[in-house]
């Protein structure tokens, strides 16, 4: 019988199986952030013990809140900051060079096909879009990752989503990823890895497939998976190709880490989505979608674009096609932050950061924020978001407030209409 | 042997969410005791006050289907910690915040619907209460004059975890 990616990458990090059934992996990247890392810190310091395994392999960044809004999350910043230098983490990001985690670290070269990594931090799904297995854990996982290298695990399941056909015109990776919620629920995939193929995924670009893997704990999966190949070594070429004689020296080796023909899964789902329309979310709960027809015209006080699962390149690129030479609507605070500096600094090179501007929007610093509402775009009680972020949680961007997930494109349409509207009429 | 359970509280709804067991707003605190005053502040459940007897005098939580989905945060296992809750039982739970109660040597306890039914036929009494006693796997419910106890299954790993106080002494000793 074959293996599934998670199961070579599990059978390849297996440090011990303590009982049936789990497992305790070593971890390539320990990855960390200013909100789940300073308690963890603060442990270890209590118990005598503020080492870390190895600083080459720990990867760490102020993003949730930067620059710092109170005397709190300045304190939450220090402490990680004191850590990082202390234990000279070499790939430490500040002020200046500091972006939302799951875009920065892939856009460093970070995470590579057959990785096993750990953050405190639930959306660190998004990089097994480099078919890595990247699970968000919690402060104590973290401790223990930072101290010892390892972490446990339950052998995961995986469930195989093939996307078929091909993405319609407006209809993105945020489309997909809402369908597959969709479909599988809130729950549907706890305790499983779901891993995408298909001909959607083979063709999509790796800011894409981040933006599927991204949403893989919304239906509660431990990790979303896709097979790496040529397009995951394009991406990685700049910090690979001093390893490899060839591009295609890189794919071969990188695809022993792809699923076996003969793997046996959990679940095998086959969507055809050629007629997929534009998704939006309606609910508290990421799996209520509905079409952009039937939300078509619902009040929206704020259009938000950027966060971990669509503040890329592509996801500025595509919005400001859209709002080029428009004005969103007066009743409207449209607000965009690029996921990194270098996002940033390539939209403003292709004057898409202008496009924003004219548009009405106000541009931040790459940083959280909103997304969690915590700074930098807060909902007021009563208030509803047209949202590029992934969590539709009753308050989430601030209490009392509503947030209708969608994708960079329906956002866009949605600013310059003032309410939910459908991007395809301005593409 | 560590006592685990206490006064019952219920929570009869699906996907209760780490938003609602604590807003990412207090996740600027750096000790856990801080997060006290903040129990279940944002859950909107018709009956439920978080500000009430019932939910601080709690010692054990029982709940439906997905409990603890969301975030990360180890925020959630620490409010309950914190105020005295150390022990959860669900339909079942999202696996972060499930982990995160092992790791932090409380209890996350899976039960089928018909059992989790059976315990909500407690809701009503005023001094439902619930014992676990993790190492034989079994519970019991008191209040309004009733009483029953079940059995649960748990992971050997996760028993162990309890059993160690959490992961960190755990992994410490063996890694
Ligand atoms: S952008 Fe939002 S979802 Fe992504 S890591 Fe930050 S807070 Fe979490």
């Amino acid at each position: 019988m074959g293996m599934t990616t998670a199961q070579k990458i599990f059978a390849a990090h297996l440090v011990d199986e303590p009982f049936a059934g789990t497992k305790v992996l070593g971890i390539d990247v320990v990855m960390c952030h200013e909100i789940t890392t300073p308690i963890a810190i603060a442990d270890l310091m209590a118990r005598g013990k503020d080492r870390v395994f190895d600083n080459t392999k720990i990867k760490a960044v102020i993003d949730h809140v930067t620059p710092s809004k109170d005397s709190k999350t300045a304190t939450q910043a220090k402490m990680l900051r004191d850590w990082a230098r202390r234990h000279d983490i070499k790939d430490f990001f500040d002020i200046g060079a500091n972006g939302v985690c799951h875009a920065l670290f892939p856009e460093k070269g970070f995470i590579r096909p057959g990785n096993t990594v750990i953050m405190g931090d639930s959306h660190t799904c998004t990089h097994g879009a480099f078919g890595a297995f990247a699970a968000g854990v919690g402060t104590t996982d973290l401790e223990v990752g930072i101290l010892k290298g390892v972490c446990a695990f339950r052998e995961p399941k995986t469930i195989r989503i093939n996307l078929n056909g091909t993405l319609p015109k407006g209809v993105y990776a945020k489309d997909a990823i809402l369908r597959v919620i969709g479909e599988l629920t809130v729950n549907g995939a706890t305790d499983r890895v779901i891993e995408f193929g298909g001909p959607i995924v083979d063709a999509m670009t790796m800011e894409s497939r981040m933006t599927l893997c991204n949403m893989a704990i919304e239906a509660g999966g431990t990790s979303g998976i896709c097979a790496p190949d040529r397009v995951t070594v394009e991406y990685l070429w700049p910090f690979i190709s001093d390893s490899f004689a060839s591009k295609e020296a890189a794919v071969a080796e990188y695809s022993k880490w792809v699923s076996d023909a003969d793997a046996e899964y959990d679940k095998v789902i086959d969507l055809d989505l050629s007629d997929l329309t534009p998704l939006c979310t309606f609910g508290y709960k990421p799996d209520q979608v509905k079409s952009i027809d039937e939300m078509a015209g619902a009040p929206v006080d704020q259009v938000y674009l950027g966060s971990c699962t669509n503040g890329r390149l592509e996801d500025l690129r595509v919005a400001a096609q859209i709002l080029k030479g428009k004005k969103i609507a007066p009743t409207v605070r449209g607000i965009l932050s690029p996921a990194t500096p270098q996002i940033y600094k390539d939209a403003v090179a292709e004057g898409l950061i202008q496009i924003f501007m004219d548009a009405g929007f106000c541009v931040t610093n790459p940083t959280c924020g909103a997304c969690l509402g915590m700074s930098n775009g807060v909902l007021a009680e009563g208030e509803v978001c047209a949202s590029t972020t992934n969590r539709n949680f009753m308050g989430r961007m601030g209490k009392g407030g509503m947030v209708h997930l969608l994708s960079p494109a329906t956002a866009a349409a949605s600013a310059i209409e003032g309410k939910l509207a459908d991007p395809r009429k301005y593409l | 042997m560590k006592k685990f359970g206490g006064p019952a509280l219920f929570l009869d709804r699906s996907d209760i969410n780490t938003d609602e067991i604590i807003p990412a707003k207090y996740l600027t605190e750096i000790t856990k005791e801080d997060l006290k005053p903040y129990l279940l502040e944002d859950l909107k459940l018709p009956g439920f006050d978080p500000k009430s007897e019932r939910t601080y005098g709690a010692g054990a939580v029982v709940t439906r289907a997905n409990f603890g989905c969301g975030s990360s945060r180890e925020h959630a296992p620490w409010v309950f910690e914190v105020n005295g809750i150390n022990v959860v039982i669900a339909q079942s739970f999202a696996r972060i915040f499930r982990q995160n109660m092992f790791n932090c040597g409380m209890a996350a306890i899976e039960l089928p619907p018909e059992k989790i039914d059976q315990l909500f036929s407690y809701a009503g009494a005023a001094d439902a209460a619930i014992e676990v006693d993790v190492a034989n796997s079994t519970l019991t419910i008191k209040g309004g004059g009733r009483e029953e106890s079940m059995q649960f299954e748990i992971s050997p790993f996760d028993k162990a975890l309890v059993l160690a106080g959490g992961w960190v002494d755990y992994a410490d000793s063996k890694y």
